[in-house]
């Protein structure tokens, strides 16, 4: 396994009195998916907050391409290659694909006074980029509000992409989307990860971390459980983890195990 | 999904002419103009269409076209300021007293006049932005303060009075007078006169001497604004300040540079007509502006704005004032009774507004 892009070690987050996370690994190749898992309250927003560099970890390391960083504003995150996509996804509905795309990055042609949006590039690279993603739209001027919310998980994930990106995270990605579209976004998880980049897939539905993981990392009560590679772990397993075990055993019972 | 990855969109370019227009903002605004053409063209005098008629009707609209476009371009970015109309009268209080009670020429006095209203119009943009309050009550105090201080201002500059007067006279022979004030291309209509293509009165000086400066201006900043909005990143940002500020923010977006400036560009715009009702006029009073504020929102609503941000057009606004304009004189030119006026401007807006939101849904695809 080649070298890892980011490596988070012994992560640790007070809040006053409250430990959010007690001391969590975990790394990210290139090319690759690690899927984060953890039922709600684990830790998961926590751990990626400090990986996007909302929060500052009070305890551990962060080694970025084998260097220790310091993030101090999401920004500093952002520009060493690390995206994203957070579950409100920073989509605008009344503005078009292509303004959604380079909001705040728009390209431009002419200097000074006559510097302007240079529209026809941007729409051209937009519906290119979009096309990739396997999204094609009626005109890079349709407003995102006439997207489904999965070609809008789409749009932000290409929009990171396009960006830079060489760590992509994915906040709940397939956490509101109906059948047809997690299984588009998870196309382009795939599609991503085949680019080389690393893509962290924050969920709690294992099913879908089955999907498309190549590893996969447990989080329960701010601790990290352990971290499989595929196929040397069971669905069932990653849900016990993620359950904490017990409870669960006993209700799997009459629920018949469809949890 | 994947099978369709690689395929040509069939679906571009298949979208009708008629839908795509549906989609701009500022339909709404240009069908509004057609129907109340046709309406006066049926009802109205046939004097009205003619160009001294038509000259006669763009002036109060391209003057209130001056407040609308830049109304226009802050709703877009999420805000109103409803302390428009009180600013024309700051600011002309301003401009007044610069050229009578300090003699200063205009080459100083209206910079310094549109930078002043600027500086005022930060101060209500800082206070929204940094508390976080809405601009509809942060601007309606300033409304009050502004009109106040516009009221005390003036007695304090002339003595005791609410109306400051000798201007003209302040400015007479002033290089700059024509470029705010009267007519423009008089010489082109004098020329025109002479070859008796347009109506002349009997000895010979045609009807028509020039075209308003107003309506120039209007023309000028509508296309300006347009310009901005759609083809500069700075038009893209006050399209995503006013459409979702924390998304905008989040992307990258200068959100509360580019409200903060969008306050002052209003605020610019009451003066700039400020100084164009003063030279016109010769003198200021302390009610000046009254009520254009919300003369100015409602034709920046009709011109295509939602309310609560993020979309709109400027051109549409300059469309939404030429309405107004059409209909306030139109109707001095028909057996109409004037104040059908008011009543005729209520069923615009609450009509536009519904417009809009059909509009909005159509975008967004919603249902």
């Amino acid at each position: 396994m080649t070298d890892p892009i980011v490596h988070m070690e012994n992560i640790e987050k007070h809040f006053g009195a409250v430990i959010a996370l007690a001391g969590v690994s975990f790394d990210v190749t290139a090319g690759e998916c690690h899927c984060l898992l953890g039922d709600n309250g684990a830790g998961k927003s926590t751990f990626i907050k400090t990986m996007s560099g909302v929060h500052k970890p009070t305890k551990g390391t962060i080694l970025f391409e084998g260097k220790e960083l310091k993030f101090d504003t999401p920004r500093d995150s952002m520009e060493a290659g690390i995206a994203t996509v957070y579950q409100d996804l920073a989509m605008i509905p009344l503005m078009s694909v292509t303004r959604n795309f380079w909001m705040g990055r728009e390209p431009t042609k002419g200097r000074g006074l006559f510097k302007r949006f240079d529209i026809d590039r941007a729409n051209e690279i937009t519906m290119e980029e979009m096309r990739k993603m396997g999204i094609n739209l009626r005109g890079p001027d349709q407003a995102v509000g006439t997207l489904s919310g999965g070609e809008r998980q789409t749009v932000a994930i290409a929009r990171a992409v396009f960006f830079g990106a060489k760590v992509l995270i994915l906040d709940e990605p397939t956490s509101a989307l109906g059948v047809r579209q997690t299984s588009n976004v998870l196309a382009t998880v795939d599609r991503v990860r085949n680019q080389g980049i690393g893509v962290v897939f924050i969920t709690h539905n294992v099913r879908h971390a089955m999907a498309v993981g190549d590893r996969f990392t447990v989080l329960n009560r701010g601790k990290t459980l352990g971290t499989a590679t595929k196929g040397n772990v069971t669905a069932e397993e990653l849900q016990d983890m993620m359950a904490g075990g017990q409870e669960l055993a006993s209700l799997e019972g009459s629920l018949g195990g469809t949890v | 999904m994947p099978t369709e990855a690689n395929s040509v969109d069939e679906r571009i370019g298949t979208e009708p002419l008629i839908s795509r227009l549906m989609k701009r903002p500022e339909l709404g605004a240009i069908a509004g103009v057609v129907l109340v053409t046709i309406f006066f063209m049926i009802t109205a005098d046939s004097a009205m269409f003619t160009l001294s008629g038509i000259l006669n009707f763009l002036t109060p609209a391209s003057q209130l076209a001056i407040l609308a476009i830049g109304a226009s371009m802050l709703m877009i970015g999420g805000e109103f300021d409803l302390s428009l109309g009180s600013m024309v009268a700051f600011a002309g209080l301003f401009f007044s007293a610069a050229v009578v009670n300090f003699s200063l020429p205009l080459v100083v006095a209206i910079p310094a006049t549109l930078v002043f209203a600027a500086l005022v119009g930060s101060i209500s943009g800082q206070i929204v932005v940094r508390t976080g309050l809405p601009s509809f009550i942060v601007t309606l105090a300033f409304l009050f303060i502004l009109r106040g201080l516009s009221l005390v201002g003036l007695k304090l500059a002339t003595g005791g009075s609410t109306q400051l007067r000798g201007v003209r006279e302040a400015v007479e022979g002033d290089w700059l007078v024509p470029f705010f004030s009267g007519d423009a291309f008089g010489g082109f209509f004098a020329w025109l006169a002479s070859n008796g293509w347009v109506e002349t009165f009997k000895n010979g000086t045609p009807k028509v001497t020039g075209i308003p400066v107003e309506i120039l201006w209007s023309i000028g900043l509508a296309v300006l604004a347009t310009y901005v909005l759609l083809r500069t990143p700075v038009g893209n940002w006050i399209f995503a300040a006013g459409g979702d500020p924390v998304a905008a923010s989040n992307s990258g977006v200068p959100v509360r540079k580019v409200k903060v400036s969008l306050f002052m560009l209003t605020a610019a715009c009451a003066a700039l007509l400020a100084i164009i009702q003063v030279l016109d006029a010769g003198s200021t009073d302390a009610r000046r502006g009254f009520q254009k504020e919300f003369e100015a929102i409602i034709a920046a609503v009709i011109g295509g704005c939602l309310l609560t941000g993020g979309y709109g057009s400027a051109i549409g606004a300059f469309f939404g004032s030429i309405i107004f304009g059409m209909v306030v004189i139109g109707l001095t030119y028909t057996n109409f009774d004037q104040d059908w006026f008011q009543v005729f401007l209520g069923g615009m807006l609450l009509l536009a507004v519904l417009f809009n939101n059909m509009i909005r849904k159509r975008v967004t695809g919603e249902r």
